[in-house]
């Protein structure tokens, strides 16, 4: 009994932080991979309406985005102030979509292409004249998946 | 050369720095998950689309004009009550005769203008929409005790939602308001 007596108490044992960056950095390691840069610079100003009916987009490797806005501030002198679609990170018109939907179909299996969705970033406040046009023109190519982006909004019905 | 003790580096800076860049990387990262309502388009023809013989009380019709104003059936309406009006229209508990004959007959027109903008019209599609679910919610709990969510099987899914199809037609929209460049 003396034996464990005599060991309690007698030194005061200090927690180790010997580990503590290896532990930081495990963490480090997880935020700077599911980090996700934003690849494309927004050159107009999208601001997602909000909705409740919202739905996932499941595979991000099947999704292409369109941007749909005024141009920023300082695009505004060369591209005033009426709305424009941007595909990758260059302004575009609805004749480039057809070529930009056809090279994002190129990546993505055949038997998968059928599932390949437009993502719609449109700003709020613009009008629907160029989002018709964007529809029709996707219809026409046959590229019938859309999705409107929107943030959620709390459904107070519910 | 007299033997020297090699030099150790200090290491009790590293958690401060590995510290530093963990504040930063939990700074700058958002996980977001895209979001969307999802539709489908119809598919284009070139013809224009052959004249449907529907029955009048079938169709719900919904206007938005450039003031983003509404008409629901010919009468000034407001977005709050849309769900309500277009639930009871498709489900015509009462029988009216001015409303759908049947769920699976109903038919949502919905007309914008060119100049309506975004917001309104997705805030109606949403409101429209969320009609819809409200009622496959009930219909699921009717017919399968369950509350109607995207993870129940596709044979129940299909069996609602033959039910009560959510069928919207939009109609090319008018040109007003529209934005000049």
């Amino acid at each position: 009994m003396s034996k464990f007596q005599k060991k309690r108490g007698k030194s005061n044992p200090q927690i180790s932080t010997a580990s503590m960056p290896d532990i930081v950095f495990i963490l480090l390691f997880f935020f700077m991979v599911i980090t996700k840069m934003r690849e494309t610079e927004l050159m107009v100003s999208v601001q997602v309406p909000k909705a409740t009916e919202l739905e996932k987009l499941q595979q991000k490797s099947l999704v292409h985005f369109i941007y749909i806005g005024r141009p920023q501030p300082h695009y505004q002198a060369i591209y005033g102030t009426a709305p424009r679609m941007q595909l990758d990170d260059k302004f575009a018109t609805i004749i480039d979509l057809p070529i930009f939907v056809e090279n994002h179909k190129q990546t993505v299996p055949l038997n998968l292409r059928n599932r390949v969705t437009s993502s719609l970033r449109v700003d709020g406040k613009i009008t629907m004249g160029i989002v018709q046009d964007v529809k029709t023109q996707l219809r026409k190519i046959g590229q019938l998946k859309l999705n409107y982006a929107a943030g959620r909004k709390v459904d107070k019905n519910k | 050369m007299p033997k020297r003790a090699a030099p150790e580096i200090n290491a009790s800076s590293m958690a401060d720095i590995a510290f530093l860049l963990l504040v930063f990387f939990l700074v700058t990262t958002t996980i977001d998950v895209e979001r969307g309502i999802t539709v489908r388009l119809p598919e284009w023809s070139e013809e224009p689309p052959e004249e449907l013989e529907l029955k009048q009380r079938n169709v719900f019709n919904v206007l938005v004009n450039a003031q983003n104003q509404l008409l629901v059936e010919n009468k000034p309406a407001q977005v709050e009550g849309l769900r309500e009006m277009a639930k009871d229209f498709i489900m015509n508990p009462t029988g009216n005769p001015e409303l759908s004959e049947a769920p699976n007959a109903a038919i949502i027109s919905l007309k914008n203008d060119r100049g309506t903008s975004y917001g309104t019209y997705i805030e109606v599609y949403n409101e429209l929409k969320a009609a819809y679910r409200e009622l496959w919610d009930e219909e699921a709990m009717v017919t399968l005790g369950k509350h109607y969510s995207d993870d129940l099987p596709k044979s129940d899914k299909d069996l609602i939602k033959k039910k009560i199809p959510f069928v919207i037609s939009e109609a090319e929209p008018t040109s007003f308001g529209e934005e000049s460049n």
